[in-house]
């Protein structure tokens, strides 16, 4: 039983875990940002791009971060609908708008870099074009989920939409790699023998403090969840009991 | 089977008998296919060049109209709550409603982009091409349109909803159904692969769409 009670699946553990986790997780996030930046700013300028290739530092962790994100919504999904993991949900809504977040992140930056190099801000890139399908999918899910009043459902019907989705989007990277109307992803296209260690280290790092931050965003957001729900259930149970109804802030 | 037919039938009936809906729904289509000429100019060689994509989309747009009443009507008189309980699991429901949907929906659409057509001076050895593209394609738009009909059933803002959820799905088969339109011509070498590929996409669908909408209204009942 004791051990039961301390499975993560259990919110007070989780509580009291992520408690503990959280002041570490946002050190390090800090600490390997500033390292990273650093690092990106002493890195040697592009022979091709110049300064202009450093924004890649900043660009290409959150687009890694937005398939990331991705697939833990729909890994969270999958729990809630099969398992009936009770902490499953939380995570899954507080991961889809970090997510989006992320994403427009990776979107704006992209664009940013895309002006002095593309010559536009915005270009029909295959690439770009699924990860703007992305955004809109996170979009989606947190619509979704607003416009149902009773939340168990939003939680499982949610939960469908992000399963469909993680279907539809190798359908979408594949089809409109195939469509290929403008120049193949050519300058976004990173495969670590290709890069010179110079630049790579400081891509990784910042990768790391990135990440790092995101799960520092996501404990966060998961406990604010977890409070908000016990609010609610304490809220409903005074009610009951005849009393006064507090009106909740925000 | 035969109560899976029998629901298509009552289907297809429901919608013939309001035929109010579908006429809504071409003079949609016919209206946005219109206004394109007129805000891009009458340019007859740029209409040309861009009418597949705009045959497409006013397609798309105008088979979004009858969606988010798949469910919603039967769910408002009790008849989905007698559905679930039938000898019927809910993912043949979903399937016959989504069939319905497109023969009663999408059918007189895709009867109709070559009359829009005209209208965008598409050229003449593109008709049979288009015809093969929409027909083959509109029933992705049912059945995945179904999902997010199922979805939004108890949803404030269904309509809306609808679109915003399903439009980013909809991008691989109107992708391929363009380029397969804009290949031209049944003999051109571009059209097999996007006609193929807007094939195995509508196949999938067939299976993939039941089963999520099924999922959707199961968990909509159960509360």
């Amino acid at each position: 039983m004791r051990i039961f009670a301390q499975h993560p699946a259990n919110p007070t553990a989780f509580m009291a875990l992520s408690e503990r986790v959280l002041p570490w997780c946002l050190a390090l996030a800090c600490a390997s940002i500033g390292v990273g930046l650093y690092l990106s700013f002493a890195a040697p300028p592009d022979y091709q791009q110049g300064h202009t290739a450093k924004i890649m530092f900043v660009h290409v962790p959150s687009a890694w971060l937005s398939m990331f994100i991705y697939a833990l919504i729909a890994g969270s999904s999958f729990g809630l609908l099969v398992f009936r993991h009770p902490l499953a949900d939380v995570s899954a809504k507080a991961a889809a708008p970090i997510g989006a977040v992320f994403t427009l992140l990776a979107l704006v930056t992209g664009s940013l870099w895309g002006k002095p190099m593309w010559g536009a801000f915005w270009v029909w890139d295959p690439r770009l074009t699924s990860v703007l399908i992305l955004f809109f999918l996170y979009l989606g899910l947190i619509a979704l989920r607003s416009s149902i009043e009773e939340e168990g459902l939003a939680a499982k019907l949610t939960a469908v939409l992000s399963l469909v989705g993680i279907v539809i989007l190798p359908v979408i990277k594949f089809s409109v790699n195939w469509n290929s109307l403008h120049q193949p992803a050519s300058v976004m296209r990173l495969s670590a023998p290709a890069i010179h260690p110079s630049l790579l280290t400081p891509l990784l790092v910042m990768a790391f403090g990135m990440t790092t931050l995101f799960i520092a965003f996501q404990l966060l957001a998961m406990r604010n969840e977890i409070l908000r729900r016990r609010i609610k259930v304490l809220r409903s149970l005074a009610v009951q009991d005849g009393g006064p109804l507090q009106p909740l802030p925000g | 089977m035969r109560p899976f037919c029998q629901l298509v039938r009552r289907e297809i009936l429901l919608a013939w008998r309001d035929g109010a809906a579908i006429g809504v729904a071409l003079g949609f289509y016919l209206i946005v296919v219109t206004l394109v000429p007129l805000g891009v100019g009458p340019d007859l060689k740029l209409l040309a060049r861009i009418a597949p994509g705009i045959l497409w989309i006013g397609l798309l747009l105008a088979a979004l109209l009858s969606l988010p009443r798949m469910f919603e009507t039967d769910l408002e008189d009790g008849s989905l709550d007698i559905l679930a309980s039938g000898s019927l699991p809910l993912e043949a429901v979903a399937a016959a409603k989504s069939a319905a949907h497109w023969v009663s929906s999408a059918i007189p659409l895709a009867a109709l982009s070559p009359l829009a057509a005209l209208l965008l001076n598409l050229d003449a050895e593109a008709y049979p091409v288009l015809l093969a593209s929409v027909g083959v394609g509109t029933p992705a738009i049912s059945f995945i349109g179904s999902v997010g009909a199922a979805l939004t059933l108890r949803a404030r803002r269904a309509g809306v909803l609808v679109a915003l959820l399903m439009l980013p799905l909809f991008v691989p088969t109107l992708l391929f159904g363009i380029e397969a339109v804009t290949a031209g011509s049944i003999a051109a070498p571009e059209f097999w692969p996007a006609f193929l590929i807007l094939c195995a996409i509508s196949l999938a669908t067939l299976v993939l769409g039941p089963v999520a909408a099924g999922a959707a209204i199961r968990l909509q009942l159960q509360e």
